[in-house]
Order: C-alpha cells, then structure tokens, then sequence
C-alpha cells in the first residue's frame, strides 16, 4: 500500500508547489474557525455590550475575512493540484500503456485499462483533494480545541479524555467490520454490471432463444444479493451517527454537571457586571462544549476520510499496477538501427504466452527464409500461426531459441528500426477514426499523396477509394464501421505497404477480399516489391499456391515445409486441406 | 445490416438535454410508493434526532441562567441541585430520544435507499430485455450501461444522502425561524436578509460550478473516446510504433479535460467557504443589531409579545440564544446548498434512466402460439407436453372460437416484402422467396445487400413495411414472437456467449437440456474435442464472452448451442466464418446432421459453404437478382458464376 502511494505520488510533479500551499491556506482557514467562537464567546458578556460586540465583532470579522480568504485560496489551489495531479496520472497511465509490449496488452483488457484512466483516477483524485483540504485541518482543529479547553479547564477536558478513545476504538472497531465486506460487495457490483454488459452485447442471443425471462431472473438474482449486502453494509455505517452522537451528548451533559459543580462551587456574582466571576465563568463553559463538539466531529471526519481512502486504495493499486509494469520487452540501448536484409531464420525456438502454460505454443521450430521469398503458412485453428509471426517483429520475445532477421537476433535491434522493416498486417486490424488519408500517413507520416495512390493500387484499393464521394479524405468512423470488411483489410495492406518494409507479413488479411483481388494484389507484390520478403497466413490454399515454400504448422510444430507440388506429394495433411477446398469447386476453379 | 453500435463509452455520462418532465415526481415515487411507512418513520427519526440538536443549544442557556446564575447566587449547589437534575434528566431523555431517532433514520435510509436502487435497476433491466433490436442496434452499449453504472449511483446519493439532508436541514431552519420570531422581528428581519444574500451567491457561484462540470463532462468523454479507441488499437499501434503521436494527441486532450476540471471544482470548493464565512458575517451583524437594540432599549416587537400587548425591549437572555438559532441556521443553508450539485446530477441520472424505462417495448400481437404435439390413432395433431420432435402452431380463430392446430413444417414464404431500418432508406425491395420444408436456402452477395437483414425479418427482430411473410401458411404477424424465434434456431456471425461454464453456455439453448443432452450437441458440433483439452472441461468458466477460447472455438460453441435448442427451423449467419476450412469440413458433417429435416437459411462468405443448398439467393443491393441451385447458377454465367470463379469482388 505504502509502495503505491509513493509511486502514485511520483506523478504530482509540477503540482508540488499548489499542492504544498494549499495545506498552508487550510491551516489558516482552521486557525480563524478554532478562533471565531472563541472571540464570539467573549462578544457578549455584561448589560451593556456595544463597545465589546464593535471590539470583538471587528476581530471577528476580520478573521472571517481572513478564513474566507485563506478558504477560497485553498479551494483554488486544491482544485488546481487535485485536477493538476489527476492529469499527471491519466498521461502517466498513457505512456506506461504506450510502452507495454503484446504480452502486458493482453493481461490486461482493453476496458479494464480504460476504466483505470478514468473512474480509478477519478477516485485517487478526489482523496488527494480531500487529503489537502481536509487531512491537515482536521488534526489541527482537534489538537487546537484540546488545548482551548485544557486552558479554559483542565478538569472539565478530562472527560474527553474518557469519550475520546471510546469514540476512536467503536470507530475503528467498525471501519475494520465493515471495510472487508464492502470490498466484497465491490466485486459483486462489478458481476453485476458485467452482466448486464454481457446482456446488452448478446442480446441478439438473447432474443433468438426468448431467454428473456430467464435474463430477467438471472439479473433480480444478482442485483437482489446486491441490495441485501448494501443493505446490510450501510446499516453498519449507519453506527457512526449514533456513536458520534451518543459521545457528544454524553460529553455535554458530564460537562453541564461537571461545570456546574465547579462554578456554584468557586464563583462569586458580582452584581455591578451582572455576571458570574471566578475560576470558570459559564460563557467558558459553553464554550469548552462547543470545543467538545468541534474535537469529536474532528475524528468523526476522520473516519468518514478512512472509508472514502479505503475505497480508493483499490483504484490506486490497480493505476500502480500498470504504471508499476515493467515491460520485459524492451529496446535495447543503442540497438542496431540497420536492418541488412529481408531473411528470417528461426532457430530452435519454442515459446509459451505465460510461464504457467504447460504447455508450449510454439514447439522447436526451425525455419529459413531467404530476402525476397514469398512465404505461405498454413494450419488449422489453434495451430500457432499468428504466434509463429509474431515472433518476428519482437511483437513477443521467444522463449527459447533465437529469432534472426537480417542474420541478427532480433534483440539486438533498435525496436522502432525492427518494427518499421517489419511490418505486420494483423488479423484482428483496426482503423481509426479519421481519413483515409490520415489512416494510411499511419505507415509514413511524410508520405506525399502519389505515395498514398501507389500503395493503395498495390493493395487494390484505390479504386474503391475513388469511387467514394470524398476519395481520400473519405472520413473512417472509430473502428471503420463504415467500410466494408475487405475494404478495410486493402486498407491496412496499403498502410502496412507504405512503410516500405524489408519484411512485409499478412496475417490472413485478405480473407474478406475475393479470390480475384486477392491474386491481384499477389501479382502487384510480385511485380512492384519483388525485394520484399513476403509471408503470408492464410485459410486458401489458392492464396499460398505460388509460394516459394509453404510452412503448415500443427500444433505448434512445423510438419511441413515445401513448394506446393513437393507438398501435394509428401504431405497428407497437405493434401488434405488442398483437396477439400477444390474438391467442392470441382474442375471449376477457384474454392470460393 | 443494421447500424452497427458505437464502442462502449463508460465513466461519466454527458449530461445532455433537458431533464425528463415529471422526473422528480415519480423518483419521489419510488421512494415513497414502496416505503411509505418506512418514510413516515425517517422524517419522524430525522425530526427526533433534530430535537436533540435544538435542546442541546437551549438548555445551555437555560442551565446557565435557571441553575448555575441562581447558584451562585445563592452560593450554595443544594439549592439549585434538584433543578439541575431534573433539567439534565430532561437532556438526558431527549438525547436518548434523538438517538434513537438518528439510529432509526440511518438505517431505514439505507433499507430504502437501496430499495429504490434495486427496484430502479429491475424495472430498467426488465424493460430493456422487452426492447425491440433496434433499440440496441441505435443506441451505444457503453451509453445503456452507464445508466447502470452512473446514473443509478447519482440516484443513490440523491436519494440516500440529499432527501434526508433536505429535510433536516428544512426543519431546523423553519424552527430556528419559529424561534428566532419568537424573541424578536427585527433582528429575524436582519437574518433573513442576509439568508437571501447566501441563496444569491449559491446561485451564482453553483451555477458557474455546474456550467464547468459540464463542460468537463465533455471533455472526460471526449478523452475517453481517444484513450477507448487507442487502446483497442494498441496492438496495431505498437506495430506502426505510433506510439509518440499517440502520447501527442492523447496529451492535447488530457489538458483540455485538466483546463475544464480545474475551473469546475474551483468553483465547487469555494462554495463552502464562503458560505460559512457568510454565516460568521451575519453572526457579528446579529449580535451588533442585538447589542443596539439593548443599549437604546426601543421596543422589540416578536410573537413572545406582539400578542400580550406589552411590547418590551430585547434582554441578553435572548440575544444569546438568537445568535446560537442564526448559526444553527447558516449551517442548515450551507448543508443545503451542498446539496445542489448532487441533486442536479441525480436528477439528470434519474431523467436518463425513466427515459431508457419509458422506451417502448417490442409490440406483439401476435397470438398463435407453438406447442409440443403429437398424432393421435386417427391422424390428428393434438397438443402434449412431452418433447415429441413433432411441433405444431395453436391457432385460435376469433371468429368462431375454434381451436386449429396446424403441423409445424418450416415452409416459409416471402412475398414482395420491402423494408428500411430508416424509412429514407429502403434497404429491401420487393424480395419473394419460398424455403419448402427442409430445405437449405442461401443468401449471397456483397456486404449491405441485405442478407442479414432478410433473417432479421424471419425472426421479427424487425417488422416489415410493405409485403408479407408466412409460415407454414400463416401470416407471421400472427404468430407470438417468442413462439416464432423458439422455432427458429439462430447461429450469428459474431458470436456472444456469456460468463459461466462451458455447459452452461450450451445449455442456454435449450434450459432443460441433460448433461449428455448437451455433450452430444458439442460432438455434433465438432466442439467436443477442443472442449475436454480445456483445463477443466465442460466446467471451464468462460469470462468476457470467452476471451480465453479462439474465435473458431466460440464458434463452435454457438453451434453446439443452436444444436441443443433442437429448433425446427435454423438460420446460420456466417456461422463458420472463422473456423479454419479443414475443421469447418470437420463441422460441416455435424451441420448437416443437423440441418437434416429442417429448413434452414445460411448466409456464408465462403461459397463453398452454400454449395450444396437447394436454392442460392443472389442479393444486389437489397434485391434478389439471381435465384437457383448451383448448377443452374454457374450455368446462367451472372453474377453468381462471376462471384465464383473470382472475377468478382464480394465485398
């Protein structure tokens, strides 16, 4: 908890200095409220108070002037710090994300990483607000009404002495009940609103099967247990009131007594004042009960700050979490900036996603590709294909073996040099909100606009680009919602295209194009970038035909490896996946 | 295609129009429709607990005054102990008294509040299931579920905290008043002058806090659609290593949300501090007000004398107490005014969420239903309700009061239907088709042509304009829509399944389906295998629509669970989009098993998957432009042979 905090705290920055005055102002603001009943308590004494109420009205005003003041100036460098800090952790969080590798991308889900961006920071930032604003007032307005009321008399403050660790032990005792139990509640809340989440996104499902009854119990079910454990839990804060009160009260009267006593006992009247004189006057008296007041609403605060922090604790851990994690894929320093050629060579390598696996993704693989090759690899779902790429670019690291490109360990290389001669077409591509145009800049920030034309004719795209109102300025909604499956993969070919790789690798990226484009964008491969090593996954065997070697990997393992027509001859499984995809097609040609 | 729904937005909703009439009204339903007792007996609570406060404030006086003055003056304690101890067995039982009420008044709160939490949360969630698709295909899931999330919590703080502030802090204001009349007009005159002047200042400065919140709502929504949309991406950014324009553009938005979020809770923090200060203001005002009118001695007029025709002048004995009431008083209003902000939210919470309960739910008037059936000794169909694999329509004629039963075949015709999702844009024009019971019918064509949206008709997830569908000879309209989709199994394209085990997801097919029942749905779907390799099998828990498993494999899952609903019709939405094409011949075998006696319609990217149906629909822009088998098709040398010998683009 403490480690979080520092790191968490590592973020203020800039925001040091707003966040150091603003607890200066609070003091001074809690100053003038412990002083102001004081001077109010002397306002009023005697038959003909005018002069007294202008003497200390004044001073009193004067110090409401300056608690405004010193209230305001506060507020304004509480707000200034709290907000400063809350962007400092949202940017922190950016660029740990920035720098995460596959590996941290995939533990953590893209929502989770959102939700720690804005509702945790969110969280940190209100208790570091209330930490400055009220954190620092509140030992000072209990330390300055102890030390008032010990002044005023030091017998009477005895019973704080008695309700005050009566009151600090029931609080505590409480929060420790209660604090478990609604971290437990937390996670059910969550479930619930996964649910729902599920519910909303699956509704179609839903539908289909008229399982909405069911959902409907499903759902009363799950918020029903919400409802009785908040229920439960909030009657248990709900002790707080009460006990504060009940201290208070109890205080007040043992203080009337107490004072009273005291007072008959030692005071004199004098009769020309109109006022009792002595050791204790009653206007102290009244004023010892307003310190008791302001002393034990102190530590009610207290206990109010220790539930919001705990709830937030687990919003700061989980922001350290992330800012915490050290990507174990990391550039070298001062990699290699130059990649010699387009050759691949795979030596003994294995890899697992996570040391728990059991069992291995990729199982000693050995491959050579030569600069300028055209590659294919085949295989069945789950056979590894998107991991054995992977490993290419350092998008993973292997877990055993060497990955070399250009005849060095991909290791060795600067990552932004590896990663821009190596470029990658995803199978799960995106496109973001903006042009076309924008879109594919992407690839090559300086790419001027016959640059743009070239790759999209490679990647066939430019034809359907132009046949769009706004051509290349066509905006892409989030996600490129509004192009077409196969659109949006011609478009991040071309994209990839545009970084003129030395390795260029398809990751079934043309799956949603038809069997004609698709050889068409082959053929302007082979004839534009013949330099470019080229891999290419993929489901067709018509897509990897002309390979000059086909990878067909199975579980793992490489089974195969050849030109087609070695492979039609050594390899069943081969043989197999050929003739299922032309067999339906018979003699006409082509499998789709 | 229907319109595809926007990323999830979550965190805070953008407060955007106005707030629903009548809001406030039915919240304070809810909270007291169900709770009325309950509700009686927290303004009772709160009313007691107030008490405690207001005599813990008078006795001092009257102690000081009635007990510890004469005491002293008499200079002994016996003489006022008696007194003494009644006055402080009168606290005494006051204080146990407004305990109590403070005790009972927390805790109904948090029965109620959480009540009205979950009844808010159930009537929204059983609206929202009876909500046509459109609904949810118009509207962002990340928008619907933020008045889960968002929305409910401003109602909860709403309910839970400024109801009962409210009240309180009414009351002790309007007692005070009442008090503070009682001792003197004038200075109450003073007093209320300067509340007025504390209304003023909430009102300018909540008001200029509430403008910045909203923009700062913007702008966290605007940073949140970045970060949301970046980080989807990441791995495509990380490829591009784009990293550093990301981290550019992201700061640029971060410091508009910082610029924004500053300016809002300045406004908010000093709210408080001036308000309080505000109180002090008036406390020194009072006391001067209280200290001239004692040394000039005019005539204090006040309810304590207006009435008994002696109007005398104000005694030290009621300036103090006055004082004490004014800045009782100046808290209440400060407490109030803390509460703006929460009230303006939660009722904008409360607005989105009656508006998500008021959207109009899927009308059915549909009245013939589906049952289980069987054939009697002389031929007729008549209802049972065992599983007989034999299904019929109940059909119930108004005119006659008749009951017919008419045997479920899966004979479904469309005749010139057109349809739009929106009516500017017509989507299908004048579509006929007929399936004959068993039949596979396939629909292909490029992306929007209408595939998709001809199945959403089927299944009445949408109503259609102008034409009509019949099943099995009725007039689909007819049928319950609940009936109708439980005849109509459905394999979509994007696959969702739902947080439980694997078993479970299978079985949400079919509820009542066996352990084996369900195991035999996943070897017919090529699913078993993958399954049993799974770390604990069928008992596997899937989390996050099955994140752990390839998107072949939650596939294959929505096969198995199709295949268990045992329906008698299918519909398969590219079902097999993403499976590898060996294992997809591997299913194949398991679909056509189940296709075996059904009729059912495909939609495929992969030609080879439509190849063998009886008939093969060529959709072009939401007309049917080639129909027939596939060697009739290829013969025609259209469109169809064009899409399959690859001269033609499909998407």
């Amino acid at each position: 908890m403490i480690t979080t905090v520092k790191t968490l705290l590592k973020s203020v920055r800039e925001y040091k200095k707003v966040s150091l005055v603003t607890p200066v102002f609070m003091v001074l603001e809690a100053l003038c409220e412990c002083l102001i009943p004081f001077v109010m308590s002397k306002m009023l004494i005697g038959t003909a108070p005018l002069p007294q109420i202008l003497t200390y009205g004044g001073i009193m005003i004067a110090l409401a002037v300056l608690s405004l003041l010193s209230g305001i100036m506060g507020g304004r460098f509480a707000a200034k710090a709290s907000c400063g800090f809350a962007k400092n952790l949202r940017h922190d969080l950016f660029y740990a994300v920035q720098k995460f590798s596959f590996k941290d991308v995939d533990t953590f889900s893209a929502s989770s990483l959102v939700t720690r961006l804005t509702t945790d920071v969110t969280n940190v930032q209100q208790s570091y607000q209330m930490c400055l604003r009220i954190v620092i007032r509140v030992p000072i307005l209990f330390i300055f009404s102890v030390v008032m009321s010990m002044s005023i008399n030091w017998k009477l403050a005895l019973v704080f002495v008695i309700i005050v660790p009566f009151l600090l032990g029931a609080l505590i005792l409480l929060m420790s009940k209660v604090m478990p139990f609604f971290r437990k509640i937390f996670k059910k809340y969550d479930a619930m609103n996964n649910s729902v989440q599920e519910n909303v996104g699956g509704i179609r499902v839903v539908k289909s099967f008229v399982r909405e009854d069911y959902e409907k119990q499903k759902f009363d079910k799950a918020s029903r247990e919400v409802k009785d454990d908040f229920t439960k839990a909030e009657k248990m804060i709900a002790l707080t009131s009460p006990i504060m009160m009940f201290a208070m009260y109890t205080s007040s009267m043992l203080i009337t007594f107490i004072g009273a006593t005291l007072i008959i006992g030692t005071g004199t009247w004098d009769a020309v004042a109109g006022a009792v004189v002595g050791p204790l006057t009653p206007s102290q008296l009244s004023a010892v009960i307003t310190y008791g007041v302001q002393m034990l609403s102190s530590m009610m605060m207290v206990s109010m700050i220790a539930v919001m922090m705990t709830m937030s604790i687990e919003s700061a851990n989980r922001i350290g979490e992330v800012i915490n994690t050290v990507s174990d894929l990391t550039s070298p320093e001062q990699g290699e900036t130059a990649v010699a050629d387009g050759s691949v060579r795979f030596e003994n390598v294995s890899f697992k996603y996570s040391e728990k696996a059991n069992k291995n993704a990729l199982e000693n693989i050995n491959l050579d590709i030569r600069s300028g090759e055209t590659v294919g690899i085949l295989g069945g779902t789950g056979s590894s294909k998107t991991t054995l790429i992977q490993l290419i670019p350092r998008l993973y690291d292997a877990t055993e073996g060497t990955v070399y490109v250009g005849g060095k360990d991909v290791r060795e290389y600067d990552l932004d040099t590896l990663r821009k001669e190596v470029s990658v077409v995803l199978q799960k591509n995106v496109l973001f909100s903006g042009t076309i145009k924008e879109n594919l800049r992407w690839g090559d920030e300086t790419a001027d606009d016959e640059e743009l034309i070239r790759v999209c004719k490679l990647a066939q795209a430019h034809e359907f680009i132009t046949s769009f109102p706004d051509g290349y300025d066509t905006y892409i909604e989030q996600g490129g919602t509004n192009v077409s499956g196969g659109q949006k993969q011609r478009l991040c070919i071309a994209r990839a295209l545009l970084r003129k790789p030395k390795i260029l690798i398809l990751d079934d990226s043309t799956s949603a194009v038809d069997t004609k484009t698709d050889a068409l964008i082959r053929m302007a491969f082979e004839k534009e970038i013949p330099g470019t090593t080229k891999i290419i996954i993929a489901q067709r065997v018509a897509s990897v035909e002309k390979a000059d070697k086909i990878v067909i990997l199975d579980g793992g393992k490489i089974i195969a490896c050849g030109k087609h027509d070695e492979l039609l001859k050594t390899s069943d499984v081969y043989r197999e996946i050929y003739e299922a995809q032309t067999k339906s097609t018979s003699d006409k040609g082509g499998d789709e | 295609m229907a319109v595809k729904p926007m990323g999830g937005k979550r965190g805070m909703p953008v407060p955007k129009g106005a707030i629903k009439k009548g809001t406030a009204k039915r919240l304070l339903h809810y909270v007291f429709h169900y709770n009325k007792g309950r509700m009686i007996l927290v303004f009772l609570s709160l009313f007691l607990s107030a008490i405690g406060g207001l005599v813990s404030s008078v006795f001092m006086q009257i102690n000081i005054d009635k007990v510890i003055v004469p005491g002293v003056q008499a200079g002994s304690f016996d003489a006022v102990a008696k007194k003494l101890a009644l006055n402080l067995t009168i606290m005494g039982s006051v204080y146990v008294v407004s305990l109590i009420g403070t005790f009972l008044y927390n805790r109904i709160m948090a029965v109620v509040t959480q009540g009205v939490l979950y009844r808010l949360r159930k009537d929204m969630f059983e609206n929202m299931q009876d909500l046509p698709i459109k609904y949810f295909d118009t509207h962002a899931h990340g928008e619907i579920m933020s008045s889960y999330t968002n929305d409910v919590d401003a109602v909860r703080q709403l309910v839970g905290q400024s109801i009962p502030t409210l009240f309180s802090s009414t009351l002790s204001l309007l007692v005070s008043v009442s008090v503070m009349l009682s001792y003197s007009f004038i200075m109450t005159a003073v007093f209320i002058a300067f509340v007025a002047g504390m209304f003023v200042i909430v009102k300018f400065v909540g008001g200029r806090s509430a403008k910045h919140m909203v923009a700062q709502q913007h702008s966290l929504a605007q940073e949140e659609g970045f970060v949301e949309e970046m980080i989807k991406g990441q791995k495509v950014v990380k490829v591009f290593t784009h990293e550093e324009r990301a981290k550019e553009k992201f700061d640029l938005y971060n410091d508009a949300l910082c610029r924004d979020a500053t300016e809002a809770h300045v406004y908010g923090n000093i709210l408080g501090p001036i308000l309080k200060n505000m109180g002090d203001f008036v406390y020194v005002f009072l006391a001067l007000t209280g200290g001239i009118l004692l040394s000039t001695g005019i005539p204090n007029p006040s309810f304590g004398n207006v009435f008994t025709g002696s109007i005398l002048p104000i005694t030290l004995g009621m300036v103090i107490p006055f004082l004490g009431m004014s800045r009782r008083s100046t808290q209440a209003v400060n407490e109030m005014s803390q509460q703006v902000s929460m009230i303006a939210m939660g009722l904008a919470g409360a607005s989105r969420v009656f508006t998500l309960m008021d959207e109009k739910p899927e009308t059915d008037e549909g009245y013939v239903t589906l049952v289980h059936a069987e054939i009697d000794e002389n031929g007729e169909l008549t209802e049972t309700q065992k599983r007989t694999g034999i299904w019929a329509w109940k059909h119930y004629h108004k005119a006659d009061g008749t009951t017919t039963y008419t045997r479920l075949r899966g004979d479904i015709v469309m005749e010139q239907v057109d349809f739009g999702y929106v009516p500017e844009k017509q989507v299908l024009t004048d579509v006929s088709l007929y399936a004959k019971p068993g039949q596979q019918i396939a629909f292909v064509g490029a992306t929007g042509a209408g595939k998709t949206t001809i199945t959403n008709l089927i299944n009445r997830f949408y109503d259609i304009a102008d034409g009509k569908i019949r099943y099995d000879g009725i007039n689909i309209n007819k049928i319950k829509k609940s009936d109708l989709r439980r005849s109509l199994g459905i394999v979509l394209q994007d696959t969702n399944l739902f947080t439980g085990t694997v078993m479970e997801n299978i079985r949400y097919g079919r509820l009542d389906a066996t352990d084996e029942e369900c195991m035999e749905s996943a070897k017919l779907a090529n699913a078993h295998d993958f399954i049993c390799r799974l770390p604990e099998g069928y008992q596997t828990m899937l989390t996050n629509n099955g994140s752990n498993l390839s998107q072949g494999q939650r596939q294959l899952l929505s096969i198995a669970r199709a295949a268990v609903a045992d329906a008698p019709a299918m519909i398969l939405d590219e079902a097999t989009s993403s499976i590898d094409t060996r294992t997809e011949a591997l299913v194949q075998d398991g679909m056509y098993k189940l296709m075996q006696g059904r009729t059912v319609f495909v939609i495929a990217h992969r030609l080879s998957t439509v190849r063998k149906s009886n008939a093969i629909m060529v959709l072009d822009h939401g007309r049917i432009i080639e129909r027939g088998t596939h060697e009739q098709l290829i013969e025609q040398k259209g469109v169809y042979y064009r899409l399959y010998t690859g001269a033609f683009e499909l998407e």
